[in-house]
Order: structure tokens, then sequence, then C-alpha cells
């Protein structure tokens, strides 16, 4: 009746997870309790579960991203503390649950943080600096968001019940085989990947088609701000990558569940092929992730240095390049099983011609910056943070493009310290600087810049102790996913390293700090005119927070850097364009199939995993029923009235005339 | 690192050094007794007589210290390729600090070009540096990945010494062919002399690697990789596994002993005369998981033995006994 | 703020509140900057992107089969297995879906009933056919102690194959579905796009059938 799950599934032998996801329990439960009391649950089944809002799904992904940041950072911290405590001892983790802990982390890191995170940015952010009023699909893209956090809720209930993978965040067969990881580990990574995957392709190909077929009028395609570009890169890279994640996890499922032999020892299986395959997924993966934080340093800097992003067009290539680039070289994370001199050498240097789009996008951030007036405020210092680190980090990354090097550094630590070099360096600093940046268009307040800055100094100096530790001790031997050693000289390092996360420790908590304290003084942050930072790109046209429907009118664009060149245009008459005339407009109804769906999903993904089969029947069912009830009904879009539009757009322009006026009367 | 010092337990995945942190009421063998392997104490007692002033010069494994013709063109090689790089990169961390200090908005002496968005001549700049430092790099690259291939024997006037690699859960099994005979975690080699590596996995993947000797290999079930090493001085030297394979990993280490020639044919004499004998019966037992197994020696050895894994006549690893799928649950555990 | 005063109303096309019919914007924008696509246009392309990305999962099933096609394992090959016949026909019922589902399409267009009923019931029946072939093949295959788990090779077979006789099973669930909706709702413009959706759809699957019938069927018969 309930497949493999017993009550012998629930770790009660345990403590530390079970205390954990206990207090998680009870979170959960407090906040759910507080809803209901508070009368709160319609207004967020309303505004939010069933939105199909890009502005609203955006924040949402980077909630979710946020709260599973958290959890990440715990198994960091445990991670770390264990090496710190594991010489010549057992320290406090458990072989297998410490393995159970460096695969959740990495999978929740790159899966459910850092990938919502800049789909988030990317959803909320695209559609107005368009120009348009929302994404191709509106539906499809809650149903994406659904998804993914259906993902990391399964990632989760296995701290509960069963456990979690132990094979790595790319489960390399045949230890992810059956005979050799017996357990529902394996499965509960296999669901939750391929669930959130096809959420996240959905993401994609609305992203794609928003781009490519979606603009206000004028907005060509070389009038896009930057970071729209690195959408569009972004998103084919995962039209083109997901599908092959999904193809080869589908493999493993059927090795796992129906014998079949793909990967395994046995009758002619083949592990290799896997290792290619999800390379050839995971390569392009990582660019997946840092283009859209080049995107957003590519905005932050421009914006702060009061000056257009330097060569635009060599921006434009070098993303595209980098896009294309990084379907060649995935054997570089392998060149240490024996492939010929020629196969290394060639891969080798494909991975290193990357450097190449990579430095010329450096060297236009550091051109946009020469002869601007740079105000240090917390974005500008995230970019300037990654532009070091990066820089750091990909020298390394180069270094291990050299087969001979990653002869003796493959698995070590040094790897891991390049990656964590460019993907926090980059990716997080990224998605920490466009966080700050898009904020206040957000919420209509900012955040509180002393504490940002605070955060950033922890965090720089937390990582560079974390993680410089790292690289001697991949120098000295030592190689990744070690529960104990016996190595006198590592234990030193791995102690600094321990110190710098609890740095980045006291980061996070400025940060949380900064949330706080920025809520209860929203009033003196308050953003009255929508352009907070002296925009250029249009999602600043637009009051802060935008209405649902973003733009009154849609503007009409006749260069690039569309709202700085509008603004000159208003400054120079000194007086705002006389007011359109409004219209009513459509906009999309929200649906809850989205959350339905997801509902279904969840089911689904762990009646799988428990093979329980009835109920994976009924799922599916329920799912196929909630798209047809979707394709059923009769008038999915609302109006809002023109005297509706013409309120909100007026109490903007009421806002900016002011700011206008106060601008003019100041010199 | 000592090694050849235990006397009393040496039997297959009994506890030894890094056992030391086990409470004492644990069961101390989580495999249980593997009786044929039983009588390598007397072998290892003689070999610390000889071994022991090695043992303790043991020092710190180090990618930066290497001891072997491999591993010090591979340093070479990490330095020149970092110095090119750090060429440009350090300039380029400078001018971040630079301009982003000069042209900071309160200073009023830098010029502000809010209109200065394209120069032709630095954009040819920003695409050709990166690009000849990498056609340098790739050049160092290329090179590299020919001279230091793993398959490509190192020169020498002496055939290689053969030896067999095969990682199991969770300890190597090393066959000399030629000598016919074989070693568990400990592997003994000549100094002075190429020694070339066929390595196979009896079930999942690791990695073979001796920092101090440089290249690491992937070791995969039903494939047979090849690598070529060299210890020019006598030395322990530590190996590991650096590809993760399940709960033992950590404990996947072994001393690798370089000694002059005539020692290492003393060794060789001193094996042939102890300990169990490898065919499929024991290898069959080797096979079980067990986290770290003390080293200990094969009399004698079947030539053929490795050439069967690696083809798979012989079966691969078993996996974890305990947590095996309940038949109830799943289609696959018909066999 | 330089604005257009958009049209905008109950027709306007695709909800972003900017007829871009409209003969002024036709005027004031040159061809490139015409930025808004209509909701058609949109609603095909974005479905081509999704169509991209399982081509994308079927290339990579394809190149598992080719590594994995010669790892018999000691069991049977594709040549003592396959049979042209069986594979012909199935590629013949396919190739005559993919027209019939063209003449609903058609049909569907045209507002004609009687021409799109007739032609979807029609590419249902062939989608079937087609289906209880491929279905009977995998049960002889399995009946001879040629399943799946038999070697890696046939593990490459059923999950390449099978991908393709699942899209095909949830393309027959669609097209009820497709029927069932133009009966009840009538041909509303939404209607029609998800009809383009499902067109495109069957034909993809026609030319991934005429790869599979080329990179399995013939190319392992000719081994
Ligand atoms: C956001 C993530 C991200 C990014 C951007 C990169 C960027 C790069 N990575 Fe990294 N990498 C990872 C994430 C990332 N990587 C992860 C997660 C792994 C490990 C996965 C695992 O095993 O679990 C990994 C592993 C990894 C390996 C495998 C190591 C091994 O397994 O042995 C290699 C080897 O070639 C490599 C190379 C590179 C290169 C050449 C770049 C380049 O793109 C870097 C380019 C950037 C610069 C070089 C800096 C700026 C340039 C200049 C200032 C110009 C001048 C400089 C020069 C000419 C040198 N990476
Ligand atoms: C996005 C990717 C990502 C990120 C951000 C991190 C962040 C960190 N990782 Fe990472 N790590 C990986 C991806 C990532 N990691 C991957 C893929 C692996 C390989 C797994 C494997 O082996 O399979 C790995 C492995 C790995 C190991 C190796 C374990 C081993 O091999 O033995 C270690 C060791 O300490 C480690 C430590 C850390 C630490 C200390 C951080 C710290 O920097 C933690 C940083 C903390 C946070 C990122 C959260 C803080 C921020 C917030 C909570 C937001 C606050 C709220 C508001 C703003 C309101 N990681
Ligand atoms: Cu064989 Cu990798
Ligand atoms: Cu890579």
């Amino acid at each position: 009746m309930l497949g493999k799950l017993s009550w012998a599934a629930i770790p009660l032998d345990q403590p530390i997870p079970l205390i954990a996801s206990g207090m998680v329990g009870l979170v959960i439960i407090g906040v759910l309790a507080w809803v209901t009391l508070k009368g709160w649950f319609p207004y967020l089944w309303r505004e939010w579960i069933t939105s199909v809002d890009h502005k609203r799904i955006g924040i949402m992904y980077i909630l979710l991203a946020m709260v599973m940041l958290l959890r990440g950072f715990s198994d960091a911290i445990m991670m770390r503390s264990q090496q710190a405590l594991a010489f010549q001892s057992p320290g406090y983790l458990p072989p297998e649950h410490y393995n159970q802990i460096f695969t959740a982390h990495g999978t929740l890191m790159i899966f459910f943080v850092a990938m919502p995170f800049v789909i988030g940015l990317m959803n909320f952010v695209v559609p107005l600096q368009l120009g348009v009023r929302d994404v191709a699909f509106p539906t499809l893209n809650s149903v994406g968001f659904w998804l993914t956090a259906t993902g990391a809720l399964l990632v989760n209930i296995s701290l509960v019940v069963g456990e979690f993978s132990r094979a790595g965040w790319l489960p390399y067969p045949p230890y992810s085989e059956l005979i050799y990881s017996p357990g529902v580990g394996v499965d509960y990574y296999l669901w939750s990947i391929e669930i959130s995957g096809a959420g996240t392709l959905l993401a994609a190909i609305n992203l794609v088609t928003t781009v490519l077929k979606l603009h206000a009028p004028g907005m060509t395609y070389t009038r896009m701000p930057m970071f729209c570009w690195t959408t569009l890169a972004t998103s084919l890279l995962i039209v083109a990558a997901f599908p092959i994640l999904t193809a080869t996890l589908a493999m493993l499922v059927l090795d796992r569940y129906l014998g079949f032999h793909f990967f395994t020892n046995e009758a002619g299986g083949n592990q290799m092929m896997f290792v290619n395959l999800i390379w050839a997924f995971g390569h392009p993966e990582v660019y997946i992730l840092v283009l859209p934080a080049f995107g957003v340093f590519s905005e932050v800097v421009s914006t702060f240095s009061g000056k257009p992003l330097f060569g635009y067009r060599s921006m434009v290539a070098a993303t595209m390049a980098i896009c294309i680039l990084s379907y060649t070289v995935w054997l570089h994370h392998f060149f240490t099983m024996g492939a010929g001199a020629n196969v290394n050498a060639i891969f080798g240097i494909a991975s290193m011609i990357i450097a190449v789009p990579t430095g010329v996008k450096i060297f236009n951030w550091l051109f946009t910056m020469y002869g601007g007036r740079v105000v240090y405020s917390t974005p500008l210092l995230w970019s300037l943070g990654f532009m070091v680190t990066f820089v750091i980090g990909g020298m390394t990354g180069v270094l291990l493009a050299v087969p001979p090097a990653d002869f003796v550094l493959h698995e070590s630590l040094f790897q891991v310290a390049h990656f964590h070099n460019v993907i926090i360096g980059g990716v997080l600093f990224g998605a920490f600087a466009g966080y700050t940046y898009w904020f206040p268009k957000a919420f209509g307040f900012r955040l509180h810049e002393g504490l940002g800055k605070a955060s950033f100094w922890c965090w720089i100096t937390g990582f560079y102790f974390a993680f410089m530790p790292l690289y001697v001790l991949g120098l000295m031997g030592m190689t990744r996913r070690m529960q104990h050693y016996d190595v006198a000289a590592w234990h030193p390092w791995l102690l600094i390293a321990a110190g710098g996360a609890a740095l980045i420790l006291l980061g996070i908590g400025l940060q949380i700090a900064q949330l706080a304290v920025s809520i209860r003084r929203r009033e003196q942050l308050r953003d009255e005119t929508g352009d907070p930072w002296n925009g250029r790109s249009l999602e600043w046209a637009t009051p802060s927070p935008p209405p649902d429907f973003n733009f009154a009118v849609l503007p009409n664009i006749q260069a690039a850097e569309a709202y700085w060149g509008m603004k000159q245009h208003v400054l120079k008459q000194a007086r705002l364009d006389a007011e359109p005339a409004y219209a009513d407009i459509e906009m999309p109804r929200n649906s809850p199939t989205g959350f339905v769906c997801a509902f279904f999903a969840t089911i689904m993904g762990f009646a799988l995993i428990w093979h329980i089969w009835w109920m994976v029947g009924l799922a599916a069912l329920g799912a196929y029923a909630t798209f047809v009830v979707f394709a059923w009904r009769d008038v999915d879009e609302y109006i809002v009235p023109a005297e509706a539009v013409a309120r909100i757009d007026r109490a903007n322009r009421g806002a900016r005339s002011e700011a206008l006026a106060r601008r003019q009367a100041a010199p | 690192m000592k090694t050849l010092d235990q006397p009393q337990q040496s039997r297959l995945g009994a506890p030894s050094r890094a056992d030391s942190h086990r409470k004492p009421d644990e069961p101390p063998d989580k495999t249980g007794p593997l009786r044929c392997l039983r009588s390598v104490n007397a072998r290892a007692a003689r070999c610390a007589v000889f071994m022991a002033p090695i043992v303790l010069t043991a020092c710190q494994p180090a990618v930066l210290d290497p001891q072997g013709p491999v591993g010090l063109a591979q340093k070479s090689i990490l330095i020149d390729s970092l110095a090119i790089m750090l060429a440009i990169v350090i300039p380029t961390i400078a001018a971040t600090f630079a301009v982003a200090w000069w042209f900071r908005a309160s200073n009023m002496r830098a010029r502000y070009l809010p209109d200065w968005v394209f120069s032709g001549r630095i954009e040819l700049v920003t695409w050709s540096i990166p690009l000849l430092t990498i056609m340098l790099l790739g050049g160092v690259a290329w090179i590299g990945s020919h001279d230091l291939d793993p398959a490509k024997p190192l020169p020498s006037n002496t055939p290689p010494l053969e030896v067999q690699v095969v990682s199991l859960d969770w300890k190597w099994l090393f066959i000399y062919p030629g000598q016919r005979v074989a070693s568990v975690n400990q592997l003994v080699v000549p100094t002075g002399l190429p020694v070339h590596f066929s390595l196979t996995s009896a079930s999942v993947m690791n990695i073979f690697f001796v920092p101090q000797l440089g290249t690491m290999i992937y070791t995969m079930n039903g494939m047979r990789t090849q690598l070529n090493l060299q210890a020019d001085a006598p030395g322990t030297f530590r190996g590991l596994s650096a590809h993760f394979s399940g709960d033992g990993f950590p404990d996947m280490h072994f001393d690798v002993l370089a000694v002059p020639a005539e020692r290492f044919a003393a060794w060789i004499e001193a094996t042939r005369n102890t300990g169990p004998t490898l065919d499929s019966g024991s290898y069959a037992e080797l096979a079980m998981q067990s986290i770290n197994t003390h080293p200990f020696t094969f009399r004698a050895a079947d030539p053929e033995l490795f050439q069967q894994i690696v083809t798979q006549k012989l079966p691969p690893g078993p996996g974890p006994r305990t947590g095996r799928p309940h038949p109830s649950v799943s289609p696959r555990t018909e066999d | 703020m330089t604005t257009i005063e958009a049209a905008a109303g109950r027709d306007d096309p695709h909800h972003l509140g900017h007829d871009w019919e409209s003969p002024y914007i036709q005027h004031t924008l040159g061809h490139a900057e015409r930025g808004l696509a209509s909701k058609r246009i949109i609603t095909a392309f974005g479905f081509w992107i999704f169509l991209v990305s399982d081509i994308i999962m079927f290339s990579a099933l394809f190149a598992t089969y080719a590594v994995l096609v010669g790892n018999t394992a000691g069991g049977p090959s594709g040549r003592e297995l396959f049979n042209l016949r069986n594979a012909g026909l199935e590629t013949a019922f396919l190739l005559v879906s993919s027209f019939t589902c063209g003449i609903a399409s058609i049909g569907a267009r045209a507002h004609s009933g009687s021409w799109f009923y007739g032609a979807m019931a029609a590419t249902f029946v062939f989608g079937a056919a087609f289906l209880s072939i491929e279905v009977r093949e995998f049960a002889s295959m399995v009946a001879q102690g040629a399943g799946p788990t038999r070697s890696a090779f046939l593990s490459a077979f059923f999950t390449l194959v099978g991908c393709h006789g699942l899209h095909i099973t949830a393309g027959l669930l669609w097209l009820l579905t497709m029927m069932a909706q133009v009966f009840a709702k009538g041909y509303r413009p939404d209607i029609l796009r998800r009809m383009l959706c499902f067109s495109l759809f069957w034909h993809a699957l026609d030319i991934i059938w005429v790869a599979i019938f080329t990179v399995v069927y013939l190319m392992g018969l000719a081994q």
C-alpha cells in the first residue's frame, strides 16, 4: 500500500537532522498559524500563490532562493566544522551523514539557490526593461515557478522521511546505481531535479520568447539593455542544456527502477557515457548561472558610473561567444580519464578561449568606470568585489584547463576553491548586487546602505579566509569530500577556513538585519519617483512598485538607453511631456494552475520515490485534469479601466514633476 | 605516517592506525573475518626492519614537492602557467582599484566623460591581449598534454616495472604480474625505474593518485587505463583515491614506498614466502566492502586476474550488504 | 515621456494594450522596429522553442543509442530482432497521420466541422495503429527474452523508441482533448492557437520517427 515507506524511514536515531527538521517544521507551522490567525491566507492566495504577474513570480523565485540559501549555508557550516574537527577523529558527522550533506549542499546551491535567484531576477526585470506588460506566457511562468518549488520541497522532505543522495551533486554511476546506493536518497535527488528541471525549462522558453518576440515599439535588439541580452543567452543555454540533463537522469531512473543497463557495470552499460552527458549539461550550467550575473554588473556599473556601458556591441558579442563556446569544453571535467593527448589538449585550449570574451567583459566594465563618476553604493561594492574576486577564480579555472596541471589538481580542494571563487564571487555577488539594486523597484523603498556595506565587507573578507586556504590544501594533496583525515599539515588551514565561514555567517546576519531595519524604516527609505539611482533603462520609468500593467502606455523607444533619453528630454524642456491618453488595459487573469500542478507533482514525486504506484497514477490524473480545466476556461483576462490607469499614472507623474522642480530649484 | 609496524591484527578489515578513534567496545571488524587472508603478520614484521628509516622521513605530501620526473614537469607547468596569467591578472586587479578610486564621484580632479562609450583601438586591445595570452598558454597546454600524456612511456633504458592496480571498496590492490605477487593498500616501487600502471576498478569509479609522483588517473570497471610514473628518490609518499566512492572513501589511502632496486628485490623475495595467494576465490572475498584495510601482501598472484576483472569475467564488487532493496519493491533484485 | 497613444480594448490581440494592426503604428515604425508580434506568432514561436528542446532531448537519446548499439552483452542484436515490414508499416501510418493532421488544421481554420472532426479522427486512428504495432513489437521482443534489461543495447533501443511512443501516446490524449474542446467551445482564437501547436507537435514526432526509422531500423538491419 505504501511502497517502501514505513516508520523506519524516519531517522529517529539521528538527532541532528531530526531536531533541525523539527525546528523547520515548527517554523512552518508557526508561520501558517500566524497567517491563518491574521486572516492573510485569502490575500496570499489571491495576490501571490495564484498570481501570474511576472514581478510577483520573480519575487517568489528570489524568496525561494533565499530560504534555500539558508539551508545550503547551514550545510556549508556543518561541512566546515566537521573538517575542522575531523583531524584524526571521526568528527561529529558520520560518513553517511557527511556525504548526504555535501550532496545536498551542492544540489541546493546550484539548482535551488543560484538558479531560482537568477531566474527570479530575469523574470522581474526583463519585461520592465523591454517595456512590456508581462512575459509571453504568464500562466506557464507560474507553473514553472511552482515546479521549481516542488523540487526544493522534495529535497527538504528527504531530511525527515528517508535520506538524501550521497553521490555528489552530479551522481556518477555506478556509485549511484541501485547496487551501490540502495536507499531512496538518489531517487529523491533524481525526482526533485527532474521536476524542477521541467519548471526551469518552462521559464527559459518563456524568457526566450519574451526577449525575441515581445518588446515595446522601437526596442530593437541593439537597443536592449545588456541584462536582456544575457537573459537571452542564459535562456538559450537552458533550452539546449536542460533536456540533456532530463534525458541523462531519466536513464539513471530507468537503471534504478526497471533494471535497464545504461550505466551499470553489467550487461554492457557504459558509465563514461553518463559522465560525458552530464557534463554536456553541467558545463553550460555554470555559464547559465554566471551570465545573468554579468548582466547585473553591466547595469550596476553603468548606472553608478553615470555613463552608458562601454563597448556595448563587444559585450553582446562576448556574451554570445561564451554561450556558444560553453558547449565545446565539457571534457575538461575529466581530463584524467585517459583520453588521448590530442583530445585533452583541444578541450583544454577550447576552455581557455572562454577567458578571452570573459576578459573583454571585465575590461569593458573597467572602461565603463573610466571617465565616470563612480558612486560607492552597495550594488557597486558588490560589483567591485566581483571584478577582483572573479578574476582570481577565472585564473585558477584557466589553470585547471591546462591538462597537465589538472592531472594533479582534479577533484582536489583546489578545484573546490576555484568554483566557489567564481560562483560566490560571480553568481552570488551578482545576485546580491541585483537584489539591492532592484529592491526599491520591487517594494518601493531602498535597503539600508550602512548595513549593506557592512555585510559586503564581512562577506568579502570571510570569502577570502574561507576559500584561499582551500587552494593551499589542494596543492597539499587534499581531495574533496573527505569526512575525516589524518594529515596534520592540513589541520591549521581547515581551521582558518572554518573561521572564514564564520565571518560569512556574520555577513549573512547583517544582511538579514539590513532587511529587517529597512522594513522598519521604510518611510525614510521610500522611493517616491520610481527612479532612485538615476537609472538608464526602462524599469526606472515606472513607479516603484510598478502597477500590475507596468506601463500606463507603452513607451516608444527611439534610442539605446531608452529611459535616459526620455529623462534628458524632460530635463531639457524642464517639464514632463503632456499627459497621454489613457485607455483600458487587458491583463492576464490569475490562475491556480501552477500551484495545483505543483501540488500533484509533489505527490507524484514523493510516490515515485517510495514506489507507491497507485498514488503516482492518481497524481498524474490530477495533473492532467488541472490542465484540462485550465484549457476550458473562457475568460482569461481582466480589464484595468482607463480611469484606474490614469489615477496610478498621475500619482507617479506628480511625484516626478515634484522631483523635477526640486532639481530645477537646487543649483 | 607509519604503516609497517603493526603487529598483531592484520586481518583484512581490521582496524589500524586511523581506527584509533573508534570506540573500543565497537566490533572492530565490520566485514567479518576473512580467514584465508590471515597470515601476513610475520612478513610485515620483517619488512618493518627494512623500511623503518624511510617511513620516518615521510614528509608532507604535496604537489609542490614532487619526487619524480612527472611531478617535476607538472610543477613547472603549474608555475609557468600561473606566471603567464598573473602578468595580465595582476595589472587587471590593480587597474580595477585604481580606476574605481580615481573616478570616485567626489574626486573633482577626475575628468567626467559621460559620452565616452566606444573606442575602436581600445576594443582591439581588450580582445587581443587575452587572446595573445591564451595563445601562449595554449601552446603550454598543447606541449604539456603531449609530453605528459599518462599513457606515454617514460624515457629509460630499462623496460618499466609493470604494476596492475585494482580499486576495490575501499582499498587498493596492486598486482606485480612479472613478480607474481600482490599487495593491498601498499605500493612498493624501485627508485629510478619507470613504473607502468594498468588500472581498473572492481566496483565504482575511483582515482589513483600519488600527489608527489604526479598525474592521477581514473579507474573504471570494465575499462583499463594506463599511467607511467617514476620515483627518483627513496621515500614514503602518500597515495590516495581522489574520487569519492562511498562511505569508506576517506580511508582509502595507501603508502607508496620507493626503495632502491636491491631493497625492492629483497622485498619481492620476502613477499613470495609469506601470505595468502591471490586467485578468484580470495579476490571475491577481497571485493567485499571493508573500511580501513590494513596493508598486507599475497605470496602468489594469478597473472590473469587483472584481465579477468577488466573483461568482467569476474563479477563486479557486490556493494553494501545491508540496505539492499527488498524484492517486493524493486523489480531489479531477482539477481 | 514620449509615448504612443496606443489603442487598447477587447480586441487587443496580445493583451498588451497595443494594437499593432493599427495603421498608425504600421506607419510610425520601420519593419525591424515593430516590437510586438501577434499572439499567434508568439504562441507558435514559444512552442517551437519547446520543440527544439524536445529534439535536443531526443538527440541525447540518439547519441546514447549510437554509443550502446554494439553493447549487446552476448544478447541479440538489432539485425536479429528488427522487422522491416513492421517498421515500414509504422512509418506509413505515421506519415499518413501527419497528412490528416494537416487537413485537420486546415479544416479548423476554415471552421469546417466535418473536415476537422473527420481528419482528427483519422489522425487518431493512424496514430493508434502505429502505437499498437509498436506495443506488439515490444511485447514480442520481451517474450523472446530480449527485453530492455537484457543488454545495454536493448535498454537504449527501448528507451529511444519507447520515448517516441510515449510522445505519441501523449499526442493522442491531446488530440482527443482538442476535439472535445472544439466541440465544446467552437473555433475560438485561443483554441485555434492550441490546434496550431498540436499540429506542430505531431509533425515534429513524425520527423523524429523518420530519424528513428533510419538510424535504428535501416542502419540496424544493414549492419
Ligand atoms: C559560475 C560558475 C563557473 C564559472 C564562471 C567557471 C569558469 C571557468 N571554469 Fe570552472 N567550474 C565550476 C564553475 C565555474 N567555472 C564548477 C562548479 C566546477 C566543478 C564542478 C564539480 O566538479 O563539482 C568547475 C570546474 C572546472 C574545471 C574542472 C576541474 C576538474 O575537475 O579537474 C575546469 C577545467 O578546465 C574549469 C575551468 C574553468 C574556466 C577555464 C573558466 C573560465 O570561464 C574563466 C574565465 C575567466 C577569467 C579567466 C577571468 C577574467 C579574464 C581576464 C581578466 C582576462 C585575462 C586572463 C587570462 C588570459 C587568463 N572549471
Ligand atoms: C551556488 C553554489 C554554491 C555556493 C553559493 C556555495 C557556498 C558555500 N560552500 Fe559550497 N559547494 C557547491 C556550490 C556552492 N557552494 C557545490 C556544487 C559543491 C560540490 C558538492 C559536491 O561535492 O558534490 C560545494 C561543495 C562545498 C564544500 C566541499 C565539501 C567537500 O568536498 O568536502 C565545502 C566545504 O566547506 C563548501 C563550503 C561552502 C561555503 C562555506 C559556502 C559559503 O560561501 C556559504 C555561503 C552562504 C550563503 C550562500 C547563504 C547566505 C545568504 C543568505 C542566506 C541570504 C540572506 C538573506 C537576505 C539577503 C535577506 N561547499
Ligand atoms: Cu572509462 Cu571514464
Ligand atoms: Cu566546466
